[in-house]
């Protein structure tokens, strides 16, 4: 009793501070509902959920920097079930950047008033009480608290060191999530049913990864990452208890991530959650998952590495394989960028199967572009409505023929969704390329001939399909017979996607022009990870 | 004037020419092809003054060499040789020339502008992609060079220019990507460090094996065969000149493509010196093939256009025959007759473009025959520079030719008389072009067209004038090019014995 008291006692709250502000937050964003008046809601929560993240990431950001704080990892607890080293905090900072320009989405509404979700969650769909709650004018603002306690899980994901407290996290993030997708204002059924295949789909990995929790805790007789290394490390050859609970683990963890065999959720929650919930999920999810990814693999690599090393690398190639064929046939434009980003996790698992400093470097630095430029990419979507011959706007404009001549009619949102497009295929002076740059270098310098090589073709046919985009944009004509639900247009909103579609660009253009400092930083980061 | 960063301004001008041209309206819309003529003229003449700089034998110079990102080892790093300052030299000539003979291509002064905008930001490119001494920029510039050429030929041909501009762009995209895993493998398996993409660390280097050299330098060696173009991967160049404006092929035949010769003999040879030696005679047997294909198929054609395409591959052939012979005049030949060629062939597509303008066709027996009565001073302009494909002594293509003859003679001897045999197929279809066209009883239909124009005549007249001079006076080039190929022949030397050692412990394995 004493003991766990002290442990209580003996915590490092300050350090804890960014976790407990996102989730203080959150069940502030709670209360905000019951008690705010309904008409000053929505202002209220945004202003609350954005401080939340923009201090969260300050205190990070504060922490990282500080050379007392930053220079060893700290251990919150005498269990270790959280440690704040460099890596946690750099993923943490990359989460709060992520989650604060998916927030500004998340708030942005047109100048009509219509921002991205259903006035009502729990009207059935077509009925005459969703008609209602619609004129009505009814907003959904609890949408704000949920999105901050799926950040609050996110921040937690990367610097769990135990088991437990990684599925903890996980949870947190994910029931959010889950539920946010079913959200959309338009095409509800769509986004219904992506919703319950996300449940379904997440439980059973969770499920794994608890399971696998149960077989390590089996095998070792520990639930701390650390205490599990140390046992691995004095078992000769290979523990088939130990191997099986793993795999398992990772398993719960690739889902997440989005990895084949584990992707099939990837395309129809892509598509049918509320665009700006898309870019969030994608962006800040995988930068956690990942983090998490990273933490059970490092920790185990000593021992378990020629075991578990085929599997990954399998699971890297048909990841980037399967990406990036299928991605080529899709029509509609959030499903050709939720199998992008199947292809993306593949990349950056090549960074992270080398187990080197620098193929980890280039994954930490590819995680944090690719989110900046995620958000930003379905930032773009989310503008890009349907308007009907009377000129009515309606939903968002995915289908790629909806898309036609976008470049004649939005010229600057469509440049902008180019320069997004070609981070994302890898293009010199991009960000997108100095990672995978960086991890095929990693690939090849290690002697992962396979890996880079499939990773490059793979970067080449995937670039075909971003620049069928580019071409469709700018250089189609109109199409023959009119687009079903009429031509994309980008719309007018009240301005808080533009802000943070062009924090995205500048990012994605400054760390791909000049991207040294900050590998360096990258590359410090992955040396005190790296065994 | 040597610390002026002559290099990068000669970069940036044609860049900066290109966004005012493109994307300020109004008035400067409205004259965009006589603002871009007047500004590539003078960036022509700041190279002009550049060269007086430059000191013959001096090596690499105008040298700009700054950090970039030091994690891959990449710099931005420029410097030239005199291999670069003429290839450059040739850029800058050719840019205006073609924006001049353009005047009546494009009607909409919009058009004008994004097609003048197009012109210079490929001259931004060309320039930098002859004087980049960094493995990696130079790759990005390789890459980057395909978009504005891409769009010339897809928005400004004619009839299957969406096409042919595909197959150009999948072509170039598929040898760059295979340049790619080679640059990626420069980087992990050569030097390393601050510098490791500095041709200057990577000259002469050695490679952990013969066969990683090897398997590196045909990375780079496929990219630059397709880009160049060598047979069997020349098939994009015949349907992209078709369907491009002939100013455009201008510019891809004479400039681009010889990045890929360029690449041979500036990034492959003395990066790979015994990997270059050992592909050398499967090299050489493929440039002679090349010769030979591009002549023959140059002869069947009726479409000018594509006539002078494959007399390229057969040019090509030429210079890759010369580069790979490693003698110093066959080198000296191949990197004089890249200039020559640049001059004979940009001319030969220039009068083409009036051809067809003039007559609306670009089937040779559609403009003939007997149009020489009505346009003599075209008849006779068109002879002279088909002469120079011919390599008529007196003209500069002829010292070249000469000279790659001469210098693969000394290793190759069966190679360098069967060579030969090209020059009479040159001799052939030219001739037999300008028969079709100029000569015997007129067509009905020729009353009318117009002889050559004061505005065409100044087109093709510093072409002609300078094949004369440097026909009659090649010394100053071959002073330029002589020292650079002398270092490049010196690291493929100092690498032969060990090719020839490992060669003779390869037959003595098989004899075992």
């Amino acid at each position: 009793m004493s003991s766990a008291s002290d442990a209580f006692l003996s915590l490092d709250w300050g350090r804890l501070a960014p976790v407990l502000i996102v989730l203080g937050a959150a069940v502030a964003g709670v209360l905000v509902e019951a008690f705010v008046p309904r008409k000053a809601r929505r202002p209220v929560q945004i202003i609350l959920s954005l401080l939340a993240v923009v201090a969260a990431g300050l205190v990070t950001l504060m922490m990282a920097l500080d050379p007392d704080k930053r220079a060893v990892p700290i251990s919150l607890s005498s269990a270790q079930s959280l440690t704040l080293d460099p890596m946690a905090m750099y993923l943490q900072l990359a989460v709060c950047a992520s989650a604060l320009l998916g927030l500004l989405v998340i708030a942005d509404r047109t100048v009509q008033g219509d921002d991205a979700f259903t006035p009502q969650a729990a009207s059935v769909p077509g009925s005459e009480y969703e008609d209602q709650a619609r004129r009505a004018g009814l907003v959904q603002t609890d949408v704000y608290p949920l999105v901050l306690f799926a950040t609050g899980g996110m921040l937690l994901f990367p610097a769990a060191r135990d088991l437990l407290t990684m599925f903890v996290a996980l949870e947190v993030l994910s029931l959010p999530l889950y539920l946010l997708s079913g959200l959309a204002r338009h095409r509800r059924l769509l986004s219904q049913e992506a919703s319950l295949k996300y449940f379904l789909l997440g439980a059973t990995a969770s499920a794994f990864f608890l399971f696998g929790c149960a077989w390590v805790y089996g095998a070792t007789g520990q639930l701390t990452l650390t205490g599990i290394g140390l046992q691995t490390g004095q078992h000769l050859g290979m523990d088939p208890i130990l191997l099986v609970g793993v795999i398992l683990i990772c398993v719960g963890l690739l889902f997440k991530v989005g990895a084949v065999p584990f992707h099939s959720w990837t395309p129809d929650v892509y598509q049918g959650a509320p665009t700006p919930i898309t870019g969030f999920m994608a962006a800040c999810t995988k930068i956690a998952a990942f983090g998490a990814l990273l933490r059970v693999l490092y920790s185990m690599v000593p021992t378990l590495e020629w075991d578990i090393t085929p599997a990954l690398w399998t699971v890297a190639i048909l990841t980037m394989v399967v990406g990036t064929v299928v991605g080529v046939v899709q029509k509609d434009i959030k499903r050709m960028l939720a199998y992008s980003a199947i292809a993306h996790a593949g990349f950056i698992l090549t960074g992270v199967v080398t187990f080197t400093s620098e193929g980890l470097t280039g994954s930490l630095f590819y995680l944090f572009t690719y989110g900046l430029a995620t958000v930003g990419g379905f930032g773009v979507i989310a503008l890009i409505r349907e308007v009907d011959a009377e000129g009515h706007m309606r939903g968002e404009a995915t289908s790629l023929d909806q898309w036609r001549g976008l470049g004649r009619r939005s010229p600057v949102l469509a440049s902008v969704f180019a320069i997004f497009l070609l981070t994302f295929a890898g293009i010199p002076l991009t960000s997108g390329f100095v990672g995978k740059f960086a991890v095929f270098a990693a690939a090849f310098g290690e002697g992962a001939w396979a890996l880079g090589l499939v990773g490059l073709a793979c970067s080449a046919v995937a670039a075909f399909f971003y620049f069928r985009v580019i071409v469709v944009m700018f250089f189609a004509g109109e199409p023959a017979e009119p687009a079903r639900g009429g031509l994309g247009v980008g719309v007018r909103t009240q301005g808080l996607t533009q802000v943070a579609i062009t924090v995205a660009l500048i990012a994605t253009l400054v760390l791909g022009i000049v991207p040294g400092w900050f590998l360096d930083f990258t590359g410090d980061l992955s040396l005190l990870v790296v065994p | 004037m040597q610390n002026f960063p002559w290099l990068t301004v000669l970069i940036a001008a044609p860049a900066v020419g290109a966004l005012v041209v493109w994307l300020v309206p109004g008035p400067v819309r409205r004259y965009a092809r006589q603002i871009a003529i007047a500004w590539s003229v003078l960036i022509f003449a700041v190279g002009v003054v550049m060269a007086t700089q430059f000191e013959t034998g001096g090596g690499y110079q105008f040298t700009e060499n700054h950090q970039w990102i030091p994690q891959f080892g990449i710099r931005y790093y420029l410097a030239i040789n005199g291999i670069g300052l003429t290839l450059i030299l040739l850029s800058l000539l050719l840019v205006p020339l073609v924006l001049l003979a353009a005047t009546k291509e494009q009607t909409t002064p919009s058009r004008q502008a994004h097609y003048a905008a197009l012109v210079l930001a490929l001259e931004s490119f060309m320039v930098a992609v002859f004087a980049a001494r960094d493995v990696f920029v130079f790759y990005v510039l390789f890459e980057a060079m395909l978009i504005p050429v891409y769009f010339l030929i897809g928005s400004f041909g004619g009839e299957g220019r969406r096409r042919a501009a595909l197959k150009f762009l999948l072509y170039s995209l598929a040898g760059g990507l295979i340049m790619l895993a080679g640059v990626i493998a420069v980087w992990t398996q050569g030097p390393g460090g601050a510098a490791g993409f500095s041709i200057d660390a990577l000259t002469g280097y050695t490679w952990a094996s013969p066969t990683e050299e090897r398997l590196i330098f045909l990375a780079f060696f496929v990219a630059f065969a397709i880009k160049a173009p060598m047979f069997p991967v020349h098939t994009w160049l015949p349907d992209a000149a078709q369907a491009a404006k002939p100013g455009t092929s201008v510019l891809l035949v004479g400039v681009l493509d010889k990045v890929g010769t360029f690449g041979m003999i500036a990034l492959c040879l003395p990066m790979f010196p015994q990997a270059s030696v050992w592909a050398a005679p499967v090299i050489i047997a493929l440039a002679v093939i090349s010769i030979f294909w591009g002549a023959f198929l140059a002869l069947g054609q009726t479409d000018i256009l594509r006539m002078i395409a494959y007399t390229s591959v057969s040019h090509f052939g030429f210079i890759v025959l010369g580069i790979f012979a490693f003698t110093q005049t066959g080198a000296i030949g191949s990197t004089f007759y890249m200039v020559n060629h640049g001059l004979s062939t940009g001319g030969l597509f220039l009068l083409a473009g009036f051809l067809i303008a003039k007559r609306g066709t670009q089937d040779m027996t559609q403009m003939g025959p007997g149009l020489q009565r009505t346009t003599p001073a075209l008849a006779g302009t068109f002879l002279v520079v088909g002469l120079s494909a011919v390599a008529l002594p007196g003209l500069s293509t002829f010292v070249s030719e000469f000279m790659v003859m001469a210098g693969a003679y000394q290793t190759h001897k069966g190679w360098a008389v069967v060579s030969a045999l090209g020059v009479i197929l040159a001799a052939l279809y030219i001739l037999l072009a300008y028969q079709k066209i100029f000569t015997g009883p007129p067509r009905e239909d020729l009353e009318g067209t117009r002889d050559l124009t004061f505005r065409e005549a100044w087109v093709v007249g510093p072409l002609i004038a300078l094949m004369l001079v440097l026909g009659f006076y090649p010394a100053p080039a071959i002073d330029t090019l002589k020292e650079p190929v002398n270092d490049t022949l010196s690291v493929v030397d100092g690498a032969r014995p060990l090719v020839v050692a490992l060669q003779s412990e390869d037959v003595q394995e098989g004899g075992e």
